[in-house]
């Protein structure tokens, strides 16, 4: 009796990391990310001493090293948590939409937030960086549930093709009505144009602090459907059957990550790929269940932008290379290993 | 019994059908021949200066006409010959691509090919600051490189239509950093140049922009045209094809080679026109209806397209806007909708 249980669980014991293993990996990933944040405080354009880094840090601003420190650490944090929301945004897009290629850049979520902050600078005529949240929000909101629905018309719901397909037209038809707003504006489009490439240089304490709340209750959204999105997982017929009600799960997940990738969009700017990366690499190492893996893929995401940053402070000295720039870099390859490991339907 | 009785009814059915379809195929085409040059014409003629028919037939023969002389001659006549040639171009290139992997959504500028252009382009003149024939010859190794790179990373026991464009799709958003990097570095260029570049625009027309893009039409086009009916019977897939006759890998390589000459010069000229190469072919296929070869239509509707999209920008708003604006604005909800009918039809889209 006994050996035939053992038997019967043992795949999925295999296929199921242990508690031991999990934790490995979140001490590793958590290294990694300290190893990451002294780097991106240490390096960057200037070239700054030890004695330098270590007076900044404590706020030192007597010299030229030690304020260049000083506006390492906000842009540090900040790199952190746009990498962290956009990591688990990412892993929860890929949960409801049982999606693997879903993405908040590839679904067109981003330009609609970029083209919400566009038109909410121009035609409403807002200034302060604070209204941007709302707004990009509220793009991200409502460019998510067109693509979606345009996606899952038709035979066999929202398939990788469809929503990849539906969210690439958007972004088409957002990014020329963005055009069509910005070109006649000179001064708009200079601000935009930074924007839009996803950078985390101009990070101010305060701005993080607008951003926090934001980012605070969509994890806490996020990881409260975390149980929820296992249940998903093994379709929706079962998950009703094991009494999860999948419409509030959806809708609640799909509310914590956009909340998460709109307050990322509108003080980053659009930064493509983490999104998509990030969960693959952290279902590899973790296994499936969501709530361990939500977590982690926040530590993983962090890593992952911090990095990002800093190589591209570094690669091009004395200037440097918005982290947008670099994350299209390494993530697209990796979309592209992604698709070819799928099988796809032939046409 | 009955069938016996039918089949000559059949028979006449189907070839009243096929004559139908000719007839409206011909008609169709000539209508939409007569539109290019109806609004060529127009765009000659209107501007800050209104010159009327007389005027511009004599600048076109070569007579001196005080004002309209430089005017038509210098100005409008490149504009809108380019105007005329990239959609053509554009629209001949994307309906190739369309028709060799059975799939609307294979254009050129989605699968990231203009993209491979385009950021060759920006690299050749903002770092190197090359002239328009340099840059379209330093556009068509790129276009070819990416085609070749898409192709080789979607191979996979032979090509999936589906899975070349997803990773079509990804190559595209890597190469569009490129292009923001160099543009990003570029003091030489202001944004606002840049952007009007990226989406797209005749305002640096010239003949000596127009000279290369005629030159690689004359060749690439009648290689295309001779490929247009064993591209056709491509549709029906590779070993029908092959048992009707036609000599599948070297019809889809000339038909790759020309289609992309065709998009990086046309790219090279004037920047990545957004959603001709991708509209053409499906609006062509609605208006002439299926089963015939799409290319003289496509060309006919791309060139259309960029000439009236051309005038809407010019004239239409207050501000001024570069015609790739227009094609977009235009372009996109008609993909969308497209997206809709394939999918509630339940095709596999």
């Amino acid at each position: 009796m006994t050996t035939t249980l053992v038997r019967a669980s043992s795949p999925t014991a295999a296929r199921r990391r242990s508690a031991t293993t999990r934790l490995t990996w979140v001490l590793v990933a958590l290294v990694a990310l300290a190893v990451a944040c002294v780097a991106s405080v240490a390096l960057g354009a200037r070239i700054v001493g030890w004695s330098d880094v270590v007076h900044g840090l404590t706020g030192g601003e007597d010299t030229i090293g030690q304020a260049a420190v000083a506006k390492r650490i906000p842009r540090t944090l900040l790199a952190i948590l746009v990498g962290a929301a956009l990591g688990v945004a990412g892993a929860v897009m890929q949960g409801v939409t049982r999606n693997p290629i879903a993405d908040p850049s590839i679904l067109g979520i981003t330009s609609g937030a970029s083209l919400a902050v566009v038109s909410g600078i121009t035609i409403l005529g807002l200034s302060a960086p604070t209204s941007y949240i709302w707004v990009a929000i509220a793009g991200a909101a409502g460019s998510a549930a067109f693509v979606y629905a345009i996606g899952s018309v038709g035979r066999g719901g929202a398939t990788p093709l469809k929503l990849a397909l539906a969210g690439a037209a958007t972004t088409a038809a957002f990014s020329s009505l963005i055009s069509a707003i910005l070109l006649p504006r000179v001064d708009v489009m200079n601000v935009y144009w930074h924007w839009q490439i996803g950078g985390v240089g101009g990070a101010t304490y305060a701005r993080i602090a607008q951003m926090l709340p934001f980012l605070v209750v969509g994890a806490i959204v996020c990881l409260a459907a975390a149980r929820g999105l296992n249940a998903l997982a093994l379709g929706d017929d079962v998950a009703a059957g094991l009494g999860e009600r999948v419409g509030t799960t959806r809708l609640l997940a799909f509310v914590g990550a956009v909340t998460l990738c709109g307050a990322a969009t509108a003080v980053a700017g659009p930064i493509a790929f983490v999104g998509l990366v990030v969960p693959h690499a952290c279902r590899l190492l973790i296994g499936i269940d969501h709530r361990w893996l939500l977590p982690f893929a926040a530590i993983t995401g962090a890593t992952l932008l911090t990095v990002a940053d800093v190589v591209g402070r570094v690669v091009a000295r004395p200037e440097e290379i918005d982290v947008g720039i670099i994350t299209a870099f390494v993530g697209a390859p990796v979309f592209i290993y992604i698709v070819r490991r799928q099988k796809v339907r032939a046409l | 019994m009955t069938t016996v009785l039918d089949r000559p009814d059949a028979v006449a059915r189907v070839v009243h059908g096929r004559r139908r379809r000719r007839v409206r195929r011909t008609a169709v085409v000539a209508v939409l021949a007569v539109l290019v040059v109806a609004v060529y014409a127009l765009s000659l003629m209107v501007g800050n200066t209104f010159y009327g028919p007389g005027e511009v037939w004599d600048v076109v023969r070569g007579e001196t006409v005080p004002g309209a002389s430089f005017t038509v001659g210098e100005l409008r006549l490149p504009r809108a010959t380019l105007a005329l040639l990239t959609g053509a171009a554009f629209g001949l290139g994307g309906v190739t691509f369309q028709t060799m992997l059975r799939n609307p959504l294979a254009s050129p500028d989605i699968i990231g090919i203009s993209s491979g252009a385009s950021a060759a382009a920006v690299i050749g003149i903002v770092v190197y600051e090359l002239g328009a024939t340099a840059v379209s010859f330093v556009a068509i190794p790129a276009a070819l490189g990416t085609t070749l790179l898409i192709y080789v990373l979607a191979y996979k026991d032979g090509i999936a239509g589906t899975r070349l464009i997803l990773i079509g799709i990804g190559v595209d958003v890597m190469l569009r950093s490129v292009i923001a990097y160099v543009l990003m570095r570029a003091a030489v260029w202001d944004i606002q140049a840049a952007m009007r570049w990226l989406t797209g625009n005749l305002n640096n027309a010239s003949w000596e922009s127009v000279r290369p893009l005629a030159v690689a039409m004359v060749l690439a086009v009648p290689v295309l045209l001779t490929q247009a009916r064993s591209l056709s019977l491509l549709q029906q897939g590779d070993d029908s094809a092959t048992a009707l006759g036609v000599r599948v890998e070297r019809t889809r390589l000339v038909a790759i080679l020309a289609a992309v000459v065709l998009i990086a010069f046309a790219t090279a000229a004037a920047g990545p026109i957004a959603f001709v190469a991708f509209l053409a072919g499906p609006i062509a296929a609605r208006v002439v209806g299926g089963g015939t070869s799409l290319m003289v239509p496509a060309a006919l509707v791309g060139a259309l397209l960029v000439l009236s999209a051309d005038l809407v920008g010019q004239f239409a708003f207050e501000n001024r806007y570069p015609v790739g604006v227009i094609t977009g604005a235009l372009g996109a909800p008609f993909l969308l909708y497209l997206l809709i009918r394939t999918n509630r039809a339940g095709g596999s889209l």
